[in-house]
């Protein structure tokens, strides 16, 4: 759902979702975990998003449930090659 | 061998318990702390209440990671520093030794001054144990009343209406949160507050609160008006817990006051957290944030400096993701300005850097469900309201974060007809600004 008025076609950023990976935004996060209790493979990712780590883990359906429950926006798909080494701290400047 | 010991054991204390742990594999870490469910998401609490998460989900720590961090916790209360002696004392009597002290005490919810206050009933979302007998009250409860502004009073009432309770909330004024938030924002908010089925009495103040045998049964707002409820949630701002700090000789003002390195005036006493007043390049002024990552990010620069280096704090721009009435909404930098009645300080999840701007251009766009508001300066974007739709989040976080000039984009941004989305996308595409995630 882009907004009215703002985006003119689809933000051309937006990726499939068959791109694959979960990947956190730990500066988003609050470490409440509605993604863990959602998860329906009882990864904890919220782990995964206070290490800042995308959900490598083999296991993960990549169903979409944290991604969608998350109330903050914390968690999104993304490509593993996407990803450059991020960690906390490096953002804030 | 080092002995490092933390007051406290929330996120800011355990982010520093876990870098000093990575720094220093054979120093002594003490965690004190005198909450009693330890270490949990304290912005959690609101989903707990709304019956999102059950109570064991709080809680991002299990025993393991602790015992792997090779930490000793103690459940205590500190109630003296000896800076000289480089002692604490707990209030058992017990005095501890350290080397290094870190100060992350955090703030306390600020009671208002209503007659009625100490009733049964009358309630604040602090910690677990308020969430707790929150939820036992509103088994018994049918009608309540909440008073104050921003975050924690919304998440009372949003907490109150999910478990079946109707709910009256109380605005001095004439609007929600109106220092971060603008009219709209706050009219979104207030609409989708009654939808939920949530009655909003505007410019109205409770006179008293009122009692039968020491259980709340009801308020009083003036001109003889009573609402009956047997609920009242308070949210009016929090308080720095400071005094443990000033009665030990350590430099305060409103929250613990720091150099750059979290240092306070004791070379070997640090503040981290909701407790500590930093300096804010942004602004030029000292400042306090009640914000989960911040205090992470403070936690794990004081306990760096702990073990030896020299890491200042930079303060970032002011930033936080909530959900407001079901919308989730990003609040980057400085959008508003002034006082907010309902409340006497910052709230939970709040910025006193947000309420510092000069004057600026507000560029708005909407529809339905998402909502975007630039702060423009004269050459950068000062903040951003996102409420909805997230994705130019990441590209506004480095443009505003970075300060970043954007006159080359700036006059088509005030095109009423143009689409700033796509525009703003592509001013950080060729400049290769997007959040590294
Ligand atoms: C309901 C609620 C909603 C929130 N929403 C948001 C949000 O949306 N976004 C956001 O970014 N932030 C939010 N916050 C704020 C965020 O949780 C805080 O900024 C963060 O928890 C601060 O961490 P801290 O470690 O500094 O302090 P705290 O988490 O407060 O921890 C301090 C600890 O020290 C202990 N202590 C105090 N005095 C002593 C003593 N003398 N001896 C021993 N122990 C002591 C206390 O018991 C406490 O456990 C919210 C907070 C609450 C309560």
């Amino acid at each position: 759902m882009g907004i009215r008025g703002i985006f003119q076609g689809k933000p051309s950023h937006r990726k499939a979702l068959a791109d694959g990976y979960v990947i956190p935004d730990s500066f988003r996060c609050v470490q409440c975990g509605i993604c863990t209790y959602n998860c329906p493979i009882d990864l904890d990712v919220r782990r995964y998003a206070w290490l800042g780590s995308p959900i490598n883990n083999s296991h993960c359906l990549t169903c979409g449930e944290c991604v969608a429950r998350c109330p903050r926006g914390v968690l999104r798909f993304g490509r593993l090659s996407d990803i450059t080494q991020q960690h906390l701290g490096e953002r804030n400047t | 061998m080092r002995r490092y010991v933390i007051i406290g054991t929330g996120v800011a204390g355990i982010s520093a318990a876990e870098v000093i742990r990575s720094q220093d594999t054979s120093g002594e870490i003490l965690l004190i702390g005198d909450e009693p469910y330890g270490y949990y998401s304290r912005p959690g609490l609101a989903y707990f209440l709304t019956n999102e998460i059950p109570q064991q989900l709080l809680f991002p720590y299990s025993k393991k990671d602790f015992t792997n961090l090779n930490i000793q916790s103690l459940r205590a209360r500190v109630i003296k520093i000896y800076p000289n002696d480089q002692l604490i004392e707990t209030h058992s009597g017990d005095k501890i030794h350290y080397d290094q002290l870190l100060i992350a005490v955090g703030a306390a919810a600020a009671v208002p001054k209503i007659p009625g206050i100490d009733l049964t009933g009358v309630v604040k979302l602090d910690n677990l144990k308020d969430a707790r007998s929150i939820i036992k009250l509103t088994g018994k409860a049918r009608k309540a009343v909440v008073v104050g502004g921003g975050i924690t009073a919304l998440e009372l009432v949003e907490g109150f209406r999910a478990r079946g309770v109707k709910t009256h909330y109380l605005l001095r004024r004439d609007r929600f949160w109106g220092s971060v938030l603008d009219e709209t924002e706050s009219k979104i908010v207030e609409q989708r507050l009654i939808g939920e089925g949530v009655k909003i009495h505007y410019h109205t103040e409770v006179e008293k609160i009122l009692g039968k045998r020491g259980r709340v049964s009801g308020v009083s707002i003036g001109d003889g008006k009573i609402i009956k409820c047997r609920l009242v949630g308070v949210a009016i701002g929090i308080k720095p817990r400071t005094r443990l700090a000033e009665n030990a000789g350590i430099q305060t003002d409103r929250g613990i006051l720091v150099n750059e390195f979290l240092q306070t005036n004791f070379p070997n006493i640090y503040a981290a957290g909701d407790i500590t007043q930093v300096f804010d390049p942004f602004t030029g002024k000292t400042i306090i944030d009640s914000l989960w990552v911040p205090a992470r990010l403070q936690g794990q620069t004081a306990g760096l400096n702990m073990t030896g280096q020299n890491v200042p704090y930079i303060k970032g721009v002011a930033f936080n993701v909530t959900r407001l009435a079901g919308l989730t909404t990003t609040i980057i930098g400085s959008v508003g300005r002034g006082a907010d009645e309902d409340l006497v300080s910052i709230v939970r999840g709040d910025s006193e850097t947000w309420r510092r701007i000069p004057d600026a251009l507000v560029r708005q766009s909407k529809d339905k469900d998402s909502r975007l508001r630039l702060m423009l300066g004269e050459n950068t974007i000062l903040g951003a309201v996102m409420m909805g739709d997230q994705t130019l989040y990441q590209y506004l976080q480095p443009i505003i974060s970075k300060q970043i000039d954007i006159s080359p984009i700036r006059e088509q941004l005030l095109q009423p007809n143009l689409p700033i989305g796509n525009i703003i996308i592509g001013f950080c595409s060729k400049r290769n600004l997007q959040l590294a995630v």
